[in-house]
């Protein structure tokens, strides 16, 4: 424990430091990233540890907060989620490092790196946290802190309007906490976690923290800040807030699963429901978009959704008491979590790499940038295969493990039981299908054929500090896929831990699972092997032939320009087309009336059905039904302080009355 | 025992490219023209085998690894299907995700490098395939599914070998729907008529043609061996539901599954030639009917 708290302290060193060195360039770089990286390394020790199996810590101290203790406590299910936040904390403050610089003559860059420690050391607390008052605390630090690096371009309009839309997203998320937890104290006479037992009503407090804990996740329809606020912030912050931040809302869910006592069915169902809709309406809009950090961010959407699935059909396992779909669910909705974090961080980082050579994120706008940027390309297909759930990479194994579960209780379970269970292998496949074409669209665009601009013509590889993390991850991403089998071991704790399952089922059904994994992963490895043979062949047949080089096949035609390439939007459209109910894609064709036409423009949009269709109608008339109160505001500080005392007067005549 | 288990990896790598010639010659004779040898795919692939290759300007290394990566997925996928009387090679729970997505993982660097020439034809056939493939998943994985929840089993090879004419006895139904649903995903996945032709030339019409065109020499020899693989996989799937023969002797089940593939074949090449290629706006309701004969299938 010792070793958490002084990562705390690294954390908290470096953001002051970052607001000492403000104006100092060099001495800010070095504390800012510093206080992050050293942080999260000697943070990832114990978090490990714990991981693997060793027993939990915990840490208590007095606070004068009234309900609030300062307890930290690093069990299993935190030791899981606190590693790859600190695995991805740590690589992506060294890749602010460098990132950061092209804002150096515009900017202080003195708040990005005092919020980067701030959330580092948040979302660590988050997921400590033993008590509800200093949980809420962080929970509501980490929004803020997330809120002011999201707005760190706050000179563009679009980006004070998407910081603007997660600000209000995660209050209104946090309000539904704030009510669950008000509740779950009532109920039980403390704010401490360990003091939560099950208690009546279990039902509505699971309702509660989907509603509080899925808006940070991002499911659908309480998503609808995601794909504004992840690709407004700087590439680094992107990929923590898509890669581990969101999935606080998945620990939090969890957390509160290990307090309500016995799981209902139905839960399950919700969440099979949930995970389904996130899963498919993410990729399907995914598809449509033609920002390449838009298109990620609705990517995590679908992952979170496959996340819920796997949950979902864990629920669904423990109630009807099929241990086996039960552990493989859970194990693979957890892995799902690491890997997510793994891959997704890698592509939003890469990402970053293109947009800041190019200064663009429209797809349309790149291509032929793997002859340009070969390492970018290379971890970028690493991480489009490993999204794509593609063996032999680390999405495939979490992907697997829910398949598994549920065609398991597709096979053991009756017609009525089996609904979820089909739905949800049925939803992956649908999913996995499409995000192959999302990938392959994203990949095959940015990265091949010709540059469709002189941005992507000029575009240069980044340096070795945006290039190392990528190395990193996409390493991790073939480890997991190669050695998935013993992480799926070592959940043995976690699972019981949300569970309540007998450890000897767990361990001999999370031992059945694993053994399917490691199958999975020897086929992988010999994958790898026989492509590399092949590759060997072919080299020695070609060896002695001619290999001569052309132009592609034009059909004849003399002078083809780069532009005349597939685009994004014309890979994509025959899904949009076919998907056209759920996604209202407008497409604007003008200039085509005349005999001759001039010239002529096309443009298709996606916005997000939810936002268009429920959210903005609602703000708006939201916004209509309460502009009578608006004379209150009158902006001098002298009447705000006499609400104060008008509204203290008024509490202590009720009282006193 | 072990050459039990390889056999049927050897039949598939030897006899694949042969289906391909009797639905060629099936085609042939129905249209009343004497038609190509039945060996001639094999010609094809020894000729394109003694090729130099003729590399697109604007491709890269991407475009050189999509067919060798493409090829070694489809090997190692047939080591997951059993064939006639012998089980796989391997067989595992849960292994038929594993074949599902390593095919996946064949289309996605074919449909890579098909985008890596930057040709819109070819970019037209990866858009289509991606499209076509992504909606034959599910009823691929719901067909398997109703097999699984018939058999109780959730690894291929036991579950095709505990398909019986027992089980066909009291649940006809439900394995006609899913042979249904699965023949429809045959012909999707195999780039046949109706979804798609393989022998037109007309590249705006094509979908897996397409998106090879540039690619020639072993590398093209590559690709259409793994073409053969693949159909040769969905193929054994079919005809090990549709003719469930275990009379005990291993080697009359082979010869009774060999005679499946071929009167499959042959039915392919009657499809192909009574009727025409769908237009692309309609093959995704195809494929949608195959998603509702398997859910029903899984429902019954």
């Amino acid at each position: 424990m010792t070793t958490l708290v002084a990562s705390l302290l690294f954390f908290g060193a470096g953001a002051v430091a970052s607001v000492i060195f403000a104006r100092r360039q060099r001495w800010l770089r070095l504390f800012g990233a510093g206080g992050v990286i050293l942080g999260s390394v000697c943070g990832l020790v114990p978090a490990v540890r714990v991981a693997m199996g060793a027993p939990p810590q915990s840490l208590r101290m007095a606070w004068d907060v009234p309900y609030g203790s300062l307890y930290l406590r690093l069990d299993a299910l935190s030791a899981f989620f606190l590693v790859p936040i600190f695995l991805i904390c740590a690589l992506a403050a060294l890749y602010g490092t460098e990132y950061l610089e092209a804002y150096r003559e515009r900017k202080s860059l003195a708040p990005a790196w005092f919020f980067l420690n701030v959330l580092a050391a948040s979302m660590a607390v988050v997921v400590l946290a033993n008590n509800a008052v200093l949980f809420l605390m962080a929970w509501e630090t980490m929004s803020l802190s997330s809120f002011f690096l999201v707005t760190f371009e706050n000179e563009k309009k679009s980006t004070r309007r998407a910081g603007w839309t997660y600000l209000v997203a995660s209050h209104i998320g946090t309000t539904f906490l704030l009510v669950l937890f008000v509740l779950l104290g009532k109920a039980n006479g403390s704010l401490d976690f360990d003091r939560f037992g099950p208690a009546s009503g279990a039902g509505a407090f699971f309702v509660l923290a989907l509603a509080g804990f899925g808006t940070k996740a991002g499911f659908v329809p309480l998503h609808v800040w995601l794909p504004e606020a992840h690709p407004a912030a700087p590439s680094h912050v992107s990929a923590i807030m898509s890669a581990v931040m969101i999935k606080t809302g998945i620990y939090g869910l969890l957390r509160i699963l290990t307090f309500l006592g016995p799981m209902q069915a139905w839960w399950g169902w919700t969440l099979c429901a949930i995970g389904l809709s996130s899963g498919v309406l993410g990729v399907l809009l995914a598809l449509a978009q033609h920002d390449l950090k838009r298109l990620l961010a609705y990517h995590s959407v679908e992952n979170i959704g496959i996340i819920a699935l796997g949950i979902g059909v864990g629920i669904v396992g423990v109630s009807l008491g099929e241990p086996f779909v039960a552990v493989a669910g859970f194990a693979g909705a957890m892995l799902h979590v690491l890997n997510h974090a793994m891959f997704k961080a890698l592509l939003f980082l890469d990402a970053g790499n293109i947009a800041h050579t190019t200064h663009t994120r429209e797809i349309d706008r790149l291509g032929g940038l793997l002859a340009r940027m070969p390492a970018t390309g290379a971890t970028f297909l690493v991480g489009a295969a490993a999204i794509s759930g593609l063996p032999p990479l680390n999405g495939f194994i979490s992907e697997f493990l829910i398949y598994m579960a549920s065609f398991k209780g597709a096979v053991s379970s009756g017609a009525f039981g089996s609904v979820p269970m089909l739905a949800t292998l049925s939803g992956l496949a649908l999913i996995g299908g499409l995000a192959l074409a999302c990938f392959t669209k994203a990949f095959g665009i940015v990265f091949l054929g010709q540059p469709r601009s002189e941005r992507a013509e000029h575009a240069r590889e980044a340096g070795l500090a945006m290039l190392a993390p990528g190395f990193v991850l996409a390493a991790g991403c073939v480890l997991v896929g190669l050695f998935g089998a013993s992480v799926v071991r070592a959940m043995a704790p976690l699972i019981s831990n949300v569970t309540h399952l007998q450890s000897s089922l767990i361990g001999f059904d999370l031992a059945g699972a694993a053994n399917s994994v490691e199958r999975v992963a020897q086929f992988g490895a010999l994958l790898i092997a026989m492509a590399a043979l092949l590759a060997l062949a072919r080299t020695k047949v070609l060896a002695r032939r001619r290999v001569s080089t052309a132009t592609t096949w034009d059909c004849g035609y003399a002078s083809p320009s780069p532009r005349m390439q597939y685009t994004a939007s014309s890979f994509a459209q025959p899904l949009t087309t076919s998907f056209r109910m759920l996604l209202q894609t407008r497409e604007v064709l003008t200039g085509m009336e005349e005999t001759f036409p001039r010239r002529a423009e096309f443009h298709s949009h996606t916005d997000d059905p939810y936002q268009r269709y429920l959210f903005q109608p609602l703000f708006q008339s939201i916004n209509r039904a309460t502009a009578f109160l608006r004379p209150l505001q009158q902006g001098g500080v002298q009447l705000y302080v006499l609400y104060i005392v008008v509204t203290l007067l008024a509490v202590m005549l009720w009282e006193i009355a | 025992m072990l050459f039990g288990s390889v056999l049927p990896l050897i039949v598939a790598l030897a006899c694949a490219p042969l289906m391909q010639g009797v639905i060629t010659r099936t085609k042939s004779v129905i249209a009343g023209r004497m038609g190509q040898p039945l060996m001639q795919p094999y010609h094809d692939l020894w000729k394109l085998l003694h090729k130099g290759a003729v590399y697109s300007h604007t491709t890269s290394w991407i475009f050189r690894t999509g067919p060798m990566v493409s090829l070694a997925s489809l090997l190692l996928a047939l080591a997951l299907v059993p064939f006639g009387g012998f089980p796989a090679l391997s067989a595992f729970s849960g292994d038929f995700i594993l074949l599902a997505y390593l095919m996946a993982l064949g289309r996605f660097f074919i449909v890579l490098a098909a985008l890596d020439t930057g040709s819109s034809f070819e970019g037209m056939g990866a858009s289509r395939e991606v499209t076509f493939s992504a909606l034959a998943e599910p009823a691929l994985f719901l067909s398997l599914a109703a097999l699984a929840r018939q058999t109780g089993r959730i690894s291929i090879s036991p579950l095709l070998t505990a398909v019986s004419w027992s089980v066909w006895a009291h649940a006809a139904p439900m394995l006609g729907l899913t042979l249904a649903a699965l023949i429809i995903v045959f012909l999707a996945e195999n780039a046949r008529i109706p979804v798609d032709d393989p022998t037109t030339h007309l590249e705006l019409t094509m979908i897996h043609e397409v998106m090879v065109l540039d690619h020639g020499g072993p590398d093209f020899a590559m690709i259409q061996y793994g073409a053969a693989l693949k159909m040769w996989l969905f193929a054994t799937i079919i005809v090990a539901v549709a003719v469930p023969w275990h009379s005990g002797n291993r080697w009359i089940d082979t010869a009774v599954g060999l005679a499946g593939m071929l009167i499959l074949a042959i039915a392919t090449g009657v499809i192909e030639s009574s009727m025409a290629r769908l237009r692309l706006l309609r093959v995704p309701q195809l494929l949608l009917v195959a998603i509702v004969l398997a859910s029903l299938a899984v429902a019954l």
